[in-house]
Parts: C-alpha cells; sequence; structure tokens
C-alpha cells in the first residue's frame, strides 16, 4: 500500500515537470498569440518597435540576442579552454581545488551584481581605455571601421557580449574540466611516452577524444547568455535598431521585456508582442539547449 | 613532463633539435595563455568582490536593517526588501523542493532506462537552463493575469526555478548509493518505499542537502522572475497576496535612479545578496566534500 502510493507521487511529481515545460511554452504562445495573429509572419521579420503606431517586430531584439550570445562565446570559449586547461593539466594538483571553486563562484554570483558591475565598472572602462583605442586604430580599416565606430559611451552590444562572456565562462570552464578529466590516463601516458609536449598532448589525444562533450558545453553557454535578463538590460542601451557597429547600443529579447513590461497594460498588443517574444526566445533557447544535451550525453551517462 | 633535449647552446643544431626547440617553445607560449586566461577569469571575481566591497561597505549600517525602503534624502534602509526575499525565498524552497526530491526520487529509483524518465530527466535539464525571465512570464499568465501581482505569484516563479536544481543533485546522489545496500533493506523485508526513505535518502543527505543550498543561492539573487509576478513594493508588507518587495528589485530599482542615496543603499544591498549567496555555495561545498 505504501509502496503504491510514494510510486504514485514520485511518477506524479516526473510527470509534474513535463506539465510544467508544457504550460510554459503553451501559455506563452496563447498570450503572444493576439500578436502572431495580427502581424503574421511579418512579426518575425520587422524592424520596427514603435509604441505610438502600436507596430511590433521581433527581427531587432532577435539579432541583438544572436549578436550578444555569440560574441559572448567568442570572447568565452579561449578563456574557458584556457582555464580548464590549466586546471586540468597544468595547475599543481593542490591548487586546483581552489581555483576551480573560484571560478565556479562567477556562476553564483546573480545576474542583477553583473548588472550594476557593468554598469559602474565595465562601462566605464571600456568607455575610457577600450573603445577610443579601437576607434582610432581601425578608423581607416574597410569593414572593421563600421564594426568600432564611435562615440564612446561604453555602453553597447560589445559590453554586454563582454559582460555575458564573463557569466558563461564558469559554466563552458567547468564543462570542459569534467570531459578532459574522462580522458583514460593511459592514452594520455602512451603520448608523452613518445615525447610529445602537454600541448600536443592536448591538441592531438584530449581535444579529439573530448570534441563532441566540448561542443555540447559551448552549446551550454550559448543557451545561458540567450536569456541572460538583468546583466544585458543595465549596459545595451535599450535601441531599437540593426547596426554593425559593436560600441553602438541595442536590445535583445529579455532586456527588451524586463524594461518594456512594465509599461504594458494588461491585455494590450504591446503585451502580447512581449510575450511573443518570450516564445521566440523560448524556442531559441529549447533548440540550443536540445543540441547541448545531445552532444554531452554520451560522455554523461557513465 | 618530458625532458627538454639541449637547452644549452648548441654549437651543431641539428634539424631534430630545432624542431624540438620549436614544439617546446609552442609548448611554453600556450602554457603561458593558459595561465593567463586563470588569471583573468580570477581577475574578474576580484574585481566583482571588490567593487561590492569598496562601494558597498559604506552604506552598510544600522538603517539598513531597521529601516523600510524611504523616499529620497529620508534614511531610508532595506528591512522591507531582506524580509520580502526572506519569504520569498524560503517559501519557494519549501514548495520546490520537495517536488524536486520526488523528481529525482522518480528517475533515480524508478524510471531508471525507461522512457519516459528519459524524457522527464531531459526536460528537467532544460528547465535547469532555461531563461528565468520566460519562468516570470508564464506565472504572470497563469496567477498575476487572474489574481494581481503577489509574493506568492513570486515565492512560485522561484519555486519553478528551484525544482531541476534540486532534481539534478538529488538523482546524482541516489545513484552513487550501492545497490548493496538496497538489497540488504529488500533481504529484510522492507517495502521499496520504507528503503528509499529509511536508507537512501539517509545515505545521501548530505548531497540533498546541498541540492537545496544550491537552490536556494541559485534563487535568493533572481530578479528577473520577480519582475513580473511579486512587482516590488517601497511599504512594509509581509500580505503573500499583495505586491511584495525583494532585495534584488530593490536593487534594480534604486541602483538606476539620480539620487545619491538610493544608489548607495543598492550597493549595501548588494554587497549582502552577494556574500550571502557566495556563502551558501562555499558552504555546499563543504558539505559535499566529505562524499567526493
Amino acid at each position: 500500500m505504501g509502496d503504491a502510493i510514494f510510486s504514485f507521487f514520485a511518477t506524479a511529481a516526473g510527470v509534474l515537470v513535463l506539465v510544467l515545460l508544457g504550460a510554459i511554452i503553451v501559455s506563452l504562445f496563447i498570450g503572444g498569440l493576439h500578436s502572431f495573429l495580427k502581424f503574421g509572419a511579418r512579426f518575425l521579420f520587422s524592424v520596427d518597435w514603435d509604441p505610438v503606431q502600436n507596430v511590433y517586430g521581433a527581427a531587432v531584439p532577435v539579432y541583438g540576442t544572436i549578436i550578444t550570445a555569440v560574441l559572448a562565446l567568442i570572447l568565452a570559449v579561449p578563456l574557458a579552454f584556457g582555464i580548464a586547461f590549466y586546471l586540468t593539466e597544468l595547475a599543481p594538483v593542490w591548487f586546483r581545488r581552489p581555483v576551480g571553486t573560484a571560478i565556479e563562484l562567477l556562476a553564483a554570483v546573480p545576474s542583477i551584481i553583473y548588472g550594476m558591475w557593468g554598469f559602474f565598472v565595465v562601462v566605464p572602462f571600456m568607455a575610457t581605455y577600450v573603445e577610443p583605442h579601437f576607434i582610432d586604430t581601425f578608423e581607416n580599416v574597410p569593414v572593421l571601421n563600421a564594426l568600432f565606430q564611435g562615440p564612446p559611451f561604453g555602453t553597447g552590444i560589445a559590453t554586454a557580449a563582454l559582460i555575458l562572456a564573463v557569466m558563461i565562462i564558469p559554466f563552458i570552464a567547468a564543462t570542459m574540466r569534467d570531459v578532459f578529466l574522462t580522458v583514460p590516463p593511459v592514452y594520455k601516458e602512451s603520448a608523452y611516452g613518445v615525447g610529445c609536449t602537454t600541448w600536443e598532448v592536448m591538441r592531438s589525444i584530449v581535444i579529439p577524444y573530448t570534441r563532441i562533450s566540448v561542443v555540447g558545453g559551448i552549446m551550454l553557454g550559448l543557451g545561458r547568455a540567450l536569456g541572460e535578463t538583468m546583466a544585458v538590460t543595465f549596459v545595451i542601451g535599450n535601441t531599437n535598431r540593426i547596426t554593425a557597429n559593436l560600441f553602438g547600443s541595442g536590445n535583445t529579447i529579455a532586456s527588451l521585456v524586463a524594461l518594456e513590461f512594465g509599461e504594458s497594460e494588461a491585455g494590450s498588443l504591446k503585451l502580447s508582442s512581449l510575450l511573443a517574444l518570450g516564445f521566440i526566445l523560448f524556442v531559441i533557447s529549447f533548440i540550443v539547449l536540445t543540441i547541448s544535451r545531445m552532444l554531452l550525453k554520451p560522455k554523461a551517462a557513465k | 613532463m618530458s625532458a627538454t633535449i639541449s637547452s644549452g647552446p648548441a654549437r651543431n643544431t641539428s634539424v631534430a633539435e630545432q624542431m624540438s626547440r620549436s614544439r617546446h617553445r609552442a609548448n611554453s607560449i600556450v602554457k603561458a595563455l593558459c595561465v593567463l586566461a586563470t588569471v583573468i577569469g580570477l581577475a574578474f571575481l576580484a574585481s566583482i568582490l571588490w567593487t561590492l566591497l569598496s562601494l558597498g561597505f559604506g552604506g552598510i549600517s544600522l538603517n539598513v536593517f531597521t529601516e523600510i525602503t524611504k523616499a529620497p534624502g529620508s534614511n531610508g534602509g532595506l528591512l522591507n526588501a531582506i524580509i520580502g526575499s526572506l519569504i520569498q525565498t524560503i517559501l519557494g524552497a519549501a514548495i520546490g523542493t520537495p517536488i524536486g526530491i520526488m523528481v529525482g526520487t522518480y528517475l533515480s529509483e524508478y524510471a531508471v532506462g525507461t522512457r519516459l524518465g528519459n524524457i522527464v530527466r531531459f526536460i528537467s535539464d532544460i528547465l535547469l537552463s532555461a531563461p528565468s525571465i520566460l519562468i516570470g512570464l508564464f506565472v504572470y499568465q497563469i496567477m498575476v493575469l487572474g489574481y494581481g501581482y503577489s509574493g506568492i505569484a513570486g515565492a512560485i516563479s522561484l519555486a519553478i526555478i528551484v525544482i531541476p536544481v534540486v532534481v539534478r543533485t538529488t538523482e546524482d546522489q541516489l545513484r552513487l548509493i550501492p545497490t548493496a545496500l538496497r538489497e540488504a533493506a529488500v533481504a529484510l523485508g522492507a517495502p521499496k518505499w520504507k528503503s528509499i526513505v529509511y536508507i537512501c535518502y539517509r545515505s545521501a543527505l548530505d548531497g540533498i542537502a546541498t541540492g537545496i543550498l544550491l537552490a536556494v543561492a541559485r534563487v535568493a539573487g533572481e530578479t528577473a522572475p520577480l519582475l513580473f509576478t511579486s512587482l516590488g513594493n517601497d511599504n512594509w508588507s509581509v500580505n503573500l497576496g499583495k505586491p511584495m518587495s525583494s532585495l534584488p528589485l530593490t536593487i534594480y530599482k534604486f541602483a538606476g535612479s539620480p539620487n545619491d542615496d538610493w544608489v548607495q543603499l543598492a550597493w549595501a544591498g548588494a554587497l549582502l545578496i552577494t556574500f550571502g549567496v557566495l556563502a551558501l555555495n562555499i558552504i555546499a561545498r563543504i558539505v559535499l566534500r566529505p562524499r567526493s
């Protein structure tokens, strides 16, 4: 009797998780339905976001979401790889735990703290040291001068990407470290035995062996970066336009929803459009996280 | 590490030695870059902690803990925000934890290798990494639209974030328990649920507690889901049916304001919440250490 009850509750809890995710998708879709019906497929491709005319489109925030997340990956992956390599092969054994813990603590710092740190520390730093330097250096270089244009306010896409990068480094580094540790020592020892250097062992043995899981870890970081809200909200500048200028302001789905939700009436087309954006963000995140999970699976299932 | 060949000045530099030297040079460069990457990573953490200490410490006074948020210039504090955060975090953990433990139990004890189990595990992992702002929008849709902004809506959105964190650690910890232990319980004639509750939970207690601590740490700093659910409240309110204040929301509001004393309070709040969250993480790691 007790067994039946207990197993019922356990199964019910499991099913509840499925129901929860289903309910999230359905509720966001229903919330955005008004907007989807009104604008149709144009909602996806329109660059308008005009509360005065009551015309809304998703193209700009979707672009901002993807560009900041991808830039964040470009910054974060080499650093995370370096950290994982250091923690698995180079650091003295007694030093690995404290350093690893410190890096993991970066993931524990709340998002809003990254926002404040970004706004009060990173933005002035970018405006004073980084952006003027880039703008001057690439002033006469075609293509690059379109990416790095003034004025150097410090806020904008590049700063948001930098902060996102710091936030996802611990996730990517931790995954890389864990999968690097799954390489059987005998493989590495054989390579050392024929005279390989540490870097050669990493490049020719460890990376090929863990390649798929490493990509999975990177996708996990991408999934995290896509939906990050508060940190981005503080520094992105919230402008609804698509620009190649990385020092220009922009927006992301999450930052737009966080900033404009309070100004939207219940039942309005604007609120519906924000919920529709939430639905789109969910779909993008779901796809990225599913890919990540599938890539990580073979090694994760011990 | 392999021994370096010919470190001194070589008189007859052979091709092999040149190649060896360039290989070792590449090795040294990569190693140096990895050390640099780690230093940069640690520097980010140091910069965040230093910023919080240098800007937040000056704002910590008795007023922070005894006064509620007030208009600029009237010596307000953060009492209502601190209490609101505690209520919503604890309530969220109290709702989410039992569900998370049951899901973890289901995955580890009942659904091993089954199709449904794999799907539940997969979906739970998606929820673990899903953007928290969407959880807020979801709770807005199902609760706030009908009943208005409330502390309970905030707590429920936090509970939804707690569940997958607890699921992950509970399942992992239960799986570490040797099968022999379960078999021993069954051999004594204990029903399955008794072996789970009295044997498995008891031996996995440290690990499950760690998961709960990590979940609390995760939601204590969550801001985005509360924006659309508990909304924030500048007055004293512990009524779960009304909008409720919380530290992250107050920090968000105050940090962006032009009033110096509000910004100062935001930093004080940021200091409190970050060190609280980091302390929970470190405690969780210490608790887990003997098992790992």
